[in-house]
């Protein structure tokens, strides 16, 4: 799904609606390589204070799984560029994981993430990611042992998502030091892409991390928060943002 | 390690290791003898272990049906249940070298007994509580700030107790080196469930051997109110291989059951996944958790712990619903019969008891566990009562 170096960025569907989310998509498509596209949930744990009130306000807009999955549908018209869910995993367990899998393939979405699910969890719904060839996504963290990786790799079938740090999403002024011991333990034991994301907002933070050796870089709340400030009109300042980060791809 | 299908890790990879070094932890010091024999010190000396078993003869001789006993938890320091696992789990941090302790709070009795725990261990203590709670339970607030503890408000999604859980998981997520994550309540990520199941269970051992010297028999019925469940599983845990023991658990039925009106999880609710952990959630089709309503606010969270999911699944307990109305006269009935002001949370168990003892034999007996004391809810029962 990722060749390096990779940009992979996050918005919320339905912040601030609906629309404003396809909108925001066809934008992020001419830079990003991959759409990572987050169902709100109301008790997003694994997210910092940004990501979190994005939840809300897309939850306050009345956006629903159905219609999550409605505008992905929608966007597949424009482009294939390749669309990743990220959710909690209550919303996939209340609907029921084949379902949730198979509805979500038939809307067109490529692979999914999710923040809740690890590995010990996560057997009946990668019996089901193999059956619908939904492509999965785990993460590591910078506590994860190497066997573990080791697993995480194994059962990641487009790429492995790397968290650059303890703590939650969210802006962050400088990459930890964690991020870069955990590309250099990553890439022994690893075969898949890696990708990594958390508090990644700087073009400096990108450069750093494509020449330690990440595939990929995860950008989520350095957008969202552009949304949440210039909600509807943020396309252009969007824009800008992807275009600096690209550029430090190079 | 799995209640069935109920339970398990659902946790963000991050926490993973901090679940597994505690669970190693745990597992080596459980039975360990000094560390035994300190937990049994402070439960004796700090928190005021045993306590009574109560024959209630004036409520008793009223009803007019079986004998009731109240396992007297309300008498412990800080008022509740609660202290039986704060005190385990404090030490057992100061075992791993963690020198700070976070922890959830919806009312504050949970963060008032992690703040007496925490203080008596030379720890620091930082407590999340919704913004909502912090305006509602200013006396707890300032309890626990008078006994050294941080109040820190959280302003996330509803404002209440899944909100502050929420937050120190996130808290934790980044300080898991240095902090322990002090749960109130069997629920969350194993080894949480058991393991405050098992600190707490010392209320089902000493209910036993108290009622074998008193009665020379079994209960035929044990009840207790159910919120997240751990006075309830406290009490349940050492009767679940008597079969003759019928265990009921109460939980709060609110105002009515439309959906926002009730905390009734098992009743009323689904199953899901949140908090780490798979068990019944009140929660909408697309797997939104909803909001809760009690007029007990130790009882106010949407989820339940997966113990007691599988009890009822195995249908090796019952649950039930008492409304706000119900327990609210139980808690006068109680004050004026016995002379004993119970919690609101557990005049819920009281109402169900008072219910179930009409219809049994004189010589049958219930036992109602009494977790926590009224005195914390008088504005709520002036409010009442208005």
């Amino acid at each position: 799904m990722i060749h390096r170096p990779a940009l992979i960025t996050y918005i919320t569907a339905g912040d601030p609606d609906l629309n404003a989310t396809l909108n925001f998509m066809l934008t992020l498509d001419k830079y990003a390589d991959v759409i990572e596209l987050g169902i709100p949930f109301s008790d997003p744990v694994m997210d910092g204070k940004t990501i979190q009130k994005a939840n809300i306000r897309a939850l306050e807009s009345g956006t629903g799984v159905q219609n999550v999955l409605g505008i992905v549908e929608e966007f597949r018209k424009f482009s294939d560029t390749p669309v990743v869910l990220m959710s909690y995993y209550n919303p996939i367990y209340v609907r029921g994981i084949e379902k949730f899998v198979r509805d979500a393939k038939e809307a067109g979405v490529d692979g999914m993430v999710i923040a809740d699910l690890p590995v010990e969890e996560a057997k009946a719904y990668l019996d089901v990611c193999g059956m619908y060839e939904m492509a999965t996504i785990f993460f590591a963290a910078p506590n994860t042992p190497m066997e573990r990786l080791k697993t995480i790799d194994e059962i990641s079938s487009a790429f492995v998502y790397l968290v650059s740090a303890y703590g939650t999403t969210g802006i962050r002024q400088d990459v930890s030091k964690l991020a870069f011991y955990l590309i250099r333990r990553a890439r022994k034991i690893c075969k898949k892409p890696l990708a990594v994301g958390f508090g990644i907002s700087k073009p400096e933070h990108v450069s750093e991390l494509i020449k330690a050796g990440a595939d990929g870089i995860v950008v989520g709340s350095a957008l969202v928060e552009i949304i949440e400030r210039y909600a509807k009109n943020a396309t252009v300042k969007i824009e800008n943002k992807l275009r600096e980060l690209k550029l430090a791809m190079k | 390690m799995k209640f069935g299908e109920f339970g398990g890790q659902f946790v963000p990879e991050i926490l993973i290791q901090p679940l597994r070094e505690l669970q190693g932890t745990y597992r080596r010091l459980k039975d360990d003898i000094e560390f035994r024999e300190k937990l049994d010190y402070y439960l004796k000396n700090f928190a005021g272990r045993p306590t009574p078993l109560y024959f209630a003869k004036n409520l008793t001789e009223k009803i007019g049906g079986a004998r009731i006993y109240l396992k007297r938890e309300d008498i412990l320091h800080g008022g509740a249940h609660k202290i039986n696992n704060t005190i385990g789990q404090a030490l057992l941090a100061d075992y791993m070298g963690k020198v700070r302790l976070i922890a959830e709070t919806g009312a504050g009795q949970h963060g008032v007994a992690t703040a007496m725990a925490g203080t008596l261990l030379g720890m620091k203590v930082d407590v999340y509580m919704g913004a909502e709670d912090v305006e509602r339970q200013k006396m707890n607030v300032f309890r626990m700030k008078l006994l050294g503890a941080e109040v820190i408000p959280v302003d996330s999604g509803s404002k209440t107790l899944k909100d502050a859980i929420n937050e120190v998981l996130r808290d934790w997520a980044s300080s898991f080196e240095y902090t322990h994550y002090l749960i109130g309540s069997v629920v969350g990520p194993h080894p949480y469930p058991a393991m405050v199941r098992d600190f707490q269970s010392v209320i089902g051992i000493e209910t036993k051997k108290q009622l074998l010297e008193i009665e020379g028999s079994l209960p035929d019925a044990v009840v207790a109110c159910v919120g997240g469940g751990s006075n309830a599983i406290g009490i349940f845990h050492p009767f679940v291989g008597d079969r003759s023991v019928r265990l009921i658990g109460v939980e709060a039925g609110g105002k009515g059951m439309g959906i926002g009106q009730h905390s009734a999880s098992l009743c009323m609710g689904r199953k899901g996944v949140m908090h780490g952990m798979l068990s019944y959630f009140l929660q909408d089709e697309d797997g939104q958790i909803a909001g809760t309503h009690s007029i007990a606010p130790g009882l106010d969270y949407p989820g339940v712990g997966p113990e007691h999911a599988w009890f009822r699944e195995t249908e090796r307990a019952e649950y039930t619903a008492i409304g706000d109305k119900q327990a609210l006269k139980a808690y006068l009935e109680l004050s004026r019969t016995e002379g004993i002001l119970p919690a609101l949370e557990s005049a819920h168990a009281l109402a169900l008891a008072i219910e179930l003892a009409e219809e049994m034999e004189k010589d049958e007996i219930v036992v109602v566990n009494l977790s926590g004391r009224g005195d914390k809810d008088l504005e709520i029962v002036m409010g009442a009562l208005k």
